[in-house]
């Protein structure tokens, strides 16, 4: 025993008050009062009731009537105590006053951490904007923060979406208008197979807990893809332990199983899909892979009827999908023809790809049985009418209950867009989306990509910016590029090297603005990232480059402002500290206009608001930039006297308009709050959704929960509560045209030109239907000598670095070893405690090993965001996060190996950008045995000194 | 040595999924924060933020990895916590009568104003369910949230242990298994739910329910083929447009 005479943390020790023997049915007092709000422990976004006792947080549980959880809530959630009350909070504003990195800082007053910020910026404005660089990291209030970029004028805003899951939001919005999570989830209620793709097990956490729960009480069953059998996957009834970035081979290949048997929902794919659109055919066509148009620019089918070519939307015509058009001289064939033909093809034959994705043929069949015998065999048949678009009449509502969800896990790889795309398109063939049974869209969503903006850049400099900074281009008129086809953007984003990256790169924004390419940056402003550390490949040199200096003796990026509410690693690289609060002291929407908290059945959006006031000198970064916006003099921040317009984010939350009687929140609009989605502004609706328990939901109607992109009754509500103006009825793509329209480019036609040395790369990367390419790294990197894939994955009882800080979370997890499946470990006789180098063709590093049987014999992982640096984050330099724990991220570069070509390739996504963090490829060899792990960075000073010794919390109650 | 009842008029238990729990960790967190602030002293972390956090939790998941004789090696995710014995060693060891099991619904409990911290009750419970508090020198068990289970000042859908109410995936259970009518007996009956470690003779009252049998796609499920090649595929199209 140990400790008993440490400093006790929260009120002091006080002696020892000792229950006795209690009665039979004891009713304690519980707490003072509840008040609920959102979490805010990862992206999840669950409603929670705190349990507040003396004006402290006794307990926090899951909102039973919130949407999101239902009432549950998982180990992050329930650990919100020991992240609000954490030693690591920063406490007031500071200014660096040793050298970047040392974490030396002063706490200086908010006028005066404005007067800086604003004496950086400011200047800026009216010629070059382009040199504030404002990037967010887990930002759940986007719509907030690119607005005040749009008004200041910057084109260099985006948020995170870059490195982490882009190429599945791009490829389901490009494809059918949605993607998951988000944007949609599987009919937990119906389905009966279920099919999970490489997911980190922090994003949607809850709802799929709770729908594989759901799933398995009704009988269902899971098929989980993933070279990893943990989480999901240890509870899947079958596991498809498949090689890294060969995902897209085997949906591939499932496919031409499928097509094959004819196992494929024709009069699904005729009505809903481009299945039946004419493609220009023949090569050499002037409109070569073009679709044939109509005089008002519909596509055009081919009447099955008439054999004659209509709009793809004309009533009741079925299109002749097995047929073709001569016009003109040229050949026209639908889309699904050209799907057949390519993936019908041997080189998608389970024969030829199972070696390649680490399975058997017979695997790969077994799958696409099982997936057509639910598909067609288990079909659900709701007796529900309900009218197409077109004005036809429907009298049931048929399911096919397959559902899929895919994360991270597909989409960090080089070919992640293409494999998303293929996921999707699966999806489509079964006819299992928007249908009972199958996946679900979530409002706002469906939202083809012709609803969503284009990309906007600077019009005028010293002008706000004429639309917002992320959008969906269709071709590469849409492109940010110069006339000499310079990326107008820091990140390079919407130029020939990351056409349609339309969550921005902010994984490139260091590295791009240290070598000045394309242009150098005077301000750097971050938020909520962990630029320093986990968030970013190649960690060290990262670190570098924050804190590298030209010959002038100035640093090479100028000044650095980041606003977190932890001392994290990023903390002690940047010159000014905006402290944010923690999750419990602040307002926030999470909005219909942003990420909202929707469910299939039922708009929603919930607050965030102060259920206890901050005891430091912070402020939530939102009112922060009120106050900036203000003190900066940005149109739409000022009165038309000069003075600040919103007083903080909560007056923001209930006064703005985006479009007239469309606000940040939905709910309790109207001057009586009763208005829906559309409504005048009310003043008092944060008291409405706190008395509604933190949150606003409207269901959509019986008639309107399936089929939603092609259902008159859907697109009328939508309408009705303001998601859109008018309704948007879309068909998806099999086929997609704005691919191809970049191939078109790259082949040299057109007056918007890619580089030389681009055009290779973009014909093969922008096929429109997808391809499977091996990922780059693989295929640049000699793999005798780098044999083993790498992964990460996050533990479902972490989110970030935000997890392992706190004090009963790190109790769980605070070492993260380094898998290594049975075959290498034997090989190589590892035992139990080894330490092992493992060298990528970026870098080495040490790190503790362990054994794990059910993984890819030829991959390796760890958990990612334990490793901490030393001295950050308010915990002891010898804990073990800082000693043992590692980040796989040394070894991974933003930019590939030499090619020898004279150029640096991006280690990303050649369509979206999105960094391919699971392309990583290693050696691993014995090390000498004890830590510490490497590379080992120094401490660096911690701005909010050490945690206390030992914690009783709970003690005074 | 302290005596157990001769029989319990309940037997409260949990009945937990090991199909279904993905290992989580919501319900020993939960379980902690609950815990903390409420029954008896505190749940203690000792080295908070130092090299050796190490504190009381009532309740852990542990992950196991298993080989089937043929097949994919598996992960299965076992959360433990007091099984509430009915033979419980952890009672009748203890010299001072801190620890009992209740008649009135069989929950076992520790009577913190004489337990001394010798940890005996520890050492005899063969599952390593119970756990000495560090800072207060006492020993800490699972109390089936004794102290949410009949109150009356929680709404009464929430009267069940908080690991139970928080369990996102639903794999945990709370209910009286002495009744073979309620709702945990007959799941304990559909899905062949277990005793952990029956040899061990403490007829312990919590169950587990086994993972459902995995990796049963037959390697012999294929589909058969309606057109070999694309032209083959067109014909089939023909027949299938028209068959609409």
């Amino acid at each position: 025993m140990k400790g008993y005479t440490d400093t006790i943390w929260q009120g002091g020790y006080q002696g020892v008050t000792k229950l006795g023997k209690i009665e039979a049915r004891p009713s304690p007092k519980v707490s003072d009062e509840v008040r609920q709000t959102t979490c805010y422990m990862c992206a999840c976004r669950c409603g929670i009731n705190v349990h507040l006792q003396d004006g402290k947080v006794k307990y926090i549980e899951g909102n039973r009537d919130h949407p999101v959880n239902k009432g549950v809530l998982c180990a992050k959630g329930s650990a919100g105590i020991m992240q609000h009350y954490s030693p690591a909070r920063l406490k007031a504003p500071m200014k660096r006053v040793g050298p970047r990195g040392s974490g030396e800082f002063e706490e200086i007053s908010w006028d005066e951490a404005y007067d800086i910020a604003v004496g950086w910026m400011g200047p800026l404005r009216a010629e070059t904007p382009e040199k504030l660089a404002f990037f967010t990291g887990r930002d759940q209030s986007q719509s907030f923060t690119s607005l005040w970029a749009q008004s200041y004028g910057t084109p260099n805003y985006a948020a995170h979406g870059g490195f982490c899951s882009v190429n599945m939001a791009a490829a389901g919005i490009y494809t059918m208008g949605g993607a998951f999570w988000e944007f949609g989830q599987p009919d937990w209620d119906r389905t009966k197979l279920f099919m999970i793709f490489g997911v980190a097990e922090d994003h949607d956490s809850n709802p799929i807990k709770a729908g594989i729960g759901r799933m398995k009480a009704n009988g269902g069953k899971i098929i989980g893809v993933n070279p990893i059998r943990s989480g999901y996957n240890a509870v899947a009834d079958e596991w498809i332990g498949i090689t890294p970035g060969t995902d897209g081979l085997f949906i591939l290949s499932v496919i031409h199983e499928l097509l094959r048997a004819g196992k494929i929902d024709l009069n699904y794919l005729y009505r809903y899909t481009n299945a039946g659109f004419l493609v220009s055919s023949d090569e050499g066509a002037e409109d070569f892979g073009l679709f044939l148009r109509g005089e008002d620019d519909k596509a055009l089918v081919l009447d099955r009827a008439t054999g004659k070519p209509v709009a793809y939307d004309m009533p009741g015509v079925i299109p002749d999908l097995a047929g073709h058009l001569r016009q003109g001289g040229q050949t026209y064939r639908p889309a699904l023809q050209l799907l057949a033909e390519k993936y019908m093809a041997d080189e998608f034959a389970p024969e030829t790809v199972a070696v390649r994705c680490g399975l058997t043929p017979e695997k790969i069949r077994a799958v696409a049985a099982e997936l057509a015998r639910v598909a067609f065999e288990e079909e659900i048949v709701l007796d529900q009418p309900w009218t197409d678009w077109k004005g036809e009449k429907h009298d049931k509502m048929i399911g096919r209950p397959v559902s899929f969800h895919a994360m991270r896990g597909i989409s960090a790889h080089s070919n992640g867009f293409q494999t998303c795309r293929a996921l999707h398109i699966l999806q489509i063939l079964l006819g299992s989306v928007e249908v009972p049974g199958g996946f679900r869209f979530k409002p706002p969503y469906p939202k083809p990509p012709e609803a969503h903006p284009k990309p906007h850049c600077i019009d005028e400099p010293g002008q706000p910016i004429p639309g917002p900074h992320l959008g969906y281009p269709m071709g590469p008129e849409d492109l940010l590029i110069d006339d000499d086809g310079t990326p107008k953007r820091i990140d390079k984003a919407f130029s020939w090297e990351n056409p349609f990256s339309v969550h921005g790169l902010m994984h490139m924004v260091i590295s791009n603005a240290h070598a000045g390419d394309p242009y150098k940056i005077d301000t750097l402003f971050l938020y909520m990232a962990n630029m320093a550390w986990n968030s970013s490949m190649n960690t060290s040199e990262v670190m570098r480059m924050l804190t590298d200096k030209d010959d002038n003796g100035d640093y090479v990026i100028p000044h650095i402002i980041y606003s977190d509410a932890y001392s994290s690693e990023m903390v002690s690289y940047a010159d000014l500290i905006l402290p944010d609060t923690t999750y419990l002291e602040r307002h926030d929407c999470i909005s219909l206009l942003d990420r909202p908290i929707c469910e299939a059945d039922a708009a929603a959006d919930a607050i965030r608001w102060p259920v206890v006031e901050p005891d430091r000198n912070v402020k939530g970064f939102q009112s922060a930039l009120c106050d900036l916006g203000a003190r900066l003099g940005l149109p739409g921040w000022v009165n038309e006297d000069g003075s600040q317009k919103y007083a903080d984010y909560a007056d923001y939350i209930v006064n703005h308009e985006r479009r007239p009687g469309v606000g940040p929140l939905s709910g309790f609009r109207g001057k009586d709050g009763k208005s829906v989605g559309r409504g005048e502004v009310n003043p008092e609706q944060l008291d409405r959704y706190i008395e509604n328990g933190g949150f606003w939901v409207e269901h959509v109607p019986e008639t309107a929960q399936f089929y939603k992109p092609w259902n008159a009754g859907y697109q009328d509500w939508a309408v009705s509560i303001g998601l859109f103006d008018k309704p948007q009825p879309y068909v998806f793509n099999l086929y997609l045209e704005p691919m191809r329209k970049m191939q078109r480019a790259a082949e040299g036609i057109g007056d918007r030109q890619p580089p030389e040395n681009m055009r290779e790369r973009i014909k093969a990367a922008f096929t429109p239907l997808p391809e499977w390419y091996q990922p780059f790294e693989d295929a640049a990197v000699d793999h005798s000598e780098y044999p083993i894939h790498a992964l990460t994955q996050r533990p479902m009882h972490m989110y970030h670095s935000w997890g392992s800080q706190n004090a009963w979370l790190r109790q769980i997890t605070n070492v993260n070893r380094l898998y290594i499946p049975g075959k290498i470990w034997e090989s190589q006789d590892f035992e139990e405690g080894d330490w092992a180098y493992v060298t990528s063709v970026h870098g080495k590093i040490k790190v503790p090993v362990a054994r794990m049987d059910a993984l890819n014999p030829d991959t390796v992982w760890t958990w990612n965001a334990i490793g901490k640096k030393r001295g950050a984050w308010g915990l002891s330099e010898d804990a073990p996060e800082a000693t043992k724990g590692f980040l796989l991220n040394h070894l991974i570069n933003e930019l590939l190996p030499e090619k020898g070509d004279g150029q640096r390739w991006a280690n990303s996504d050649p369509v979206t950008g999105q960094a391919a963090w699971f392309d990583l490829r290693v050696r691993i060899e014995k090390a000498p045995p004890g830590g510490p792990s490497e590379p080992a960075h120094k401490a660096a000073k911690s701005p909010v000194g050490r945690g206390p010794q030992d914690i009783a919390y709970g003690e005074e109650f | 040595m302290t005596a157990l009842p001769e029989t319990t008029e309940k037997k409260l238990g949990l009945v937990i999924d090991l199909d279904t729990c993905v290992g989580c960790h919501a319900c020993v967190v939960n379980c902690k924060e609950w815990n903390t602030s409420n029954y008896g002293e505190p749940l203690s972390d000792m080295d908070a933020y130092g090299a050796e956090p190490e504190g009381t939790f009532l309740n852990r998941v542990h992950s196991y990895e298993v080989t089937p004789a043929s097949g994919c090696a598996q992960t299965v995710h076992f959360p433990k916590s007091c099984l509430h014995c009915d033979d419980a060693p952890c009672v009748t060891v203890c010299p001072t009568g801190a620890s009992y099991k209740r008649g009135e619904d069989g929950i076992v409990l520790v009577n913190e104003n004489d337990c001394m911290g010798c940890g005996l009750c520890a050492w005899a419970c063969p599952y390593g369910a119970r756990e000495l508090d560090q800072l207060a020198g006492i020993m800490k068990k699972c109390t089936l949230c004794v102290d949410r289970i009949y109150n009356e000042n929680l709404p009464e859908e929430d009267r069940e242990p908080a690991c139970v109410r928080t369990c996102p995936a639903g794999a945990r259970h709370f209910g009286d298994l002495g009744d073979p009518d309620s709702a945990v007996s007959q799941l304990v009956a559909e899905r062949g739910g277990v005793d952990l470690m029956p040899e061990m003779g403490t007829k312990p009252v919590n169950k587990y329910l086994p993972p459902r049998e995995k990796d049963t796609l037959l390697a012999d499920m294929a589909l058969a083929p309606t057109s070999e090649e694309p032209k083959g595929f067109l014909k089939w199209l023909d027949k299938a447009l028209e068959a609409l």
